[in-house]
């Protein structure tokens, strides 16, 4: 019985009629927290003595960053539930995390070279963690090319989940050896250490726009949920029976 | 003969000669298509003889590429020659029969994976020391490359299997297998480089060495098994 809900996680259909409740809070929260965060960070949080304000695009940057990385590790461990325990709806949340996620790194890697250039005079650098992000970027791509590479969409399925989780026994070791490789090459004019201590005034916009972040990629991963789901359930009664009433509804 | 027996005891003693038997008829195989052997060295060579007419003669510029050269063009090398590593056992039914076994499928894939290293990762490991000197790599450099390929290719062999075996059902992988498979050869790419610079610049490349082999090592324990569930999925397809 304890077990109910976890079966229950299995069924589209019931995340999808659940999910229609949680969505206009979720969205509703994350705007919220994005707004307060934006407005916070970019008009009130005090000017940065050396970098001027050009560092506010951490704003931006690191939640984006943070959650690109976990966006993978999400991907991942639906792609690992769906793989052990034969859960249709896990799958899709694995291909709907994907494009969210390489999107994410995506923007993480542009804030950062727009960033670099009055910075550091530079758009790109060979730094391990741009490096290791890039990496991470192609990994994404990998999974988004092969899940669409099979004709069956269950093999497309089973063999994506498989290389996100090979990726994710990667992940650290392509992060050490980049690390190690930069050490190693060093051009010793550059350093992306910026002062380690934040001032809390700086530091509180910041964890505004994370948790904004965190909402607002919960959001759009229910929303691209939802969507496939209704992509790969148009045959089913419930899904005909949706789309009859919304259409009936408006006409 | 394995598993003939049916006894479990009996399967389980016969591991090692039907892993045997397995290489054995993997070798003939290969022998037996001898283009799948000649043409990734071919590739390696001549592309790596485009290097200077591209960037130039100087010998010290290529002295300073050659280890990242040499490098770049063997992981090419071994990942094209990878998508044929289950292509004709899947075409011909061959793959599904190892599938139906009642012995696990990481033997035989281990024992494709360490032919297909032994007719291409090995002979571009030997090729190498020439290569270097055409190169202008320094002489304290050979001795490091060669080590360095003998265990980095193996590795890609191994790391490669997977994406092979992930893509054996589609009909033209190559650029889908290249596109999955280079990001998680990275670690190997950086070490193997490493390996050889360090030995350049004067210093103990023994660490890089070292950590060659932990990933080898780790890849030789779980690479196969993914490449052994890589391919459960493939059969289904």
């Amino acid at each position: 019985m304890s077990w109910q809900w976890f079966h229950r996680l299995g069924s589209p259909r019931w995340f999808y009629q659940k999910s229609s409740a949680w969505l206009p809070w979720l969205g509703a929260a994350a705007l919220l927290l994005l707004t307060v965060g934006i407005v916070w960070g970019l008009g009130f949080a005090p000017e940065d003595a050396k970098q001027g304000n050009s560092y506010r695009i951490i704003y931006i940057h690191v939640p984006a960053a943070f959650l690109a990385l976990a966006g993978y590790y999400i991907m991942a461990i639906s792609g690992a539930i769906g793989l052990i325990w034969k859960m249709k709806l896990s799958f899709v949340v694995m291909r709907a995390a994907a494009p969210i996620g390489a999107v994410l790194t995506f923007v993480a890697l542009f804030t950062g070279a727009v960033w670099g250039k009055p910075t550091w005079g530079t758009y790109w650098v060979w730094d391990a963690r741009i490096t290791s992000m890039l990496i991470l970027f192609f990994l994404y791509l990998g999974v988004m090319a092969l899940s669409g590479a099979f004709s069956r969409e269950q093999s497309g399925d089973k063999a994506s989940a498989l290389l996100a989780l090979v990726g994710t026994v990667n992940i650290p070791i392509i992060y050490k050896s980049v690390d190690w490789w930069f050490t190693l090459h060093q051009p010793a004019t550059l350093k992306l250490t910026e002062a380690s201590t934040i001032d809390p005034s700086m530091f509180y916009p910041l964890i505004t726009m994370i948790a904004g972040f965190y909402l607002f990629y919960a959001w759009v991963l229910t929303l691209h949920t939802r969507a496939l789901i209704l992509q790969r359930e148009w045959r089913t009664q419930w899904v005909r029976e949706l789309m009859g009433t919304s259409s009936a509804a408006r006409g | 003969m394995p598993g003939q027996g049916g006894a479990r005891r009996a399967v389980r003693f016969s591991r090692l000669p039907g892993f045997l038997t397995l290489l054995r008829t993997e070798f003939i195989l290969a022998a037996r298509r001898r283009a799948d052997i000649v043409n990734p060295l071919l590739f390696f060579v001549t592309v790596l003889a485009m290097m200077p007419l591209g960037i130039g003669p100087e010998p010290e510029m290529l002295a300073r590429m050659a280890p990242g050269l040499i490098w770049v063009m063997a992981l090419l090398a071994t990942l094209l020659s990878q998508e044929s590593l289950f292509r004709n056992d899947y075409e011909d039914g061959s793959l599904e029969q190892l599938a139906l076994q009642s012995q696990p499928l990481y033997f035989p894939v281990l024992a494709k994976v360490l032919v297909h290293w032994l007719v291409t990762g090995l002979p571009l490991a030997l090729l190498s020391p020439l290569l270097g000197m055409m190169l202008n790599l320094g002489a304290a450099g050979y001795w490091p490359l060669f080590v360095s390929l003998v265990l980095g290719t193996a590795s890609l062999s191994l790391i490669g299997g997977v994406g092979a075996a992930l893509t054996v059902a589609l009909r033209r992988p190559g650029l889908l297998l290249a596109l999955i498979i280079m990001p998680l050869y990275v670690p190997v790419l950086i070490f193997g480089t490493g390996t050889v610079q360090a030995a350049l610049d004067g210093y103990s490349f023994g660490p890089q060495l070292a950590i060659l082999g932990a990933i080898l090592a780790t890849a030789a324990a779980l690479a196969p098994l993914a490449s052994a569930g890589a391919i459960r999925i493939s059969l289904e397809n």
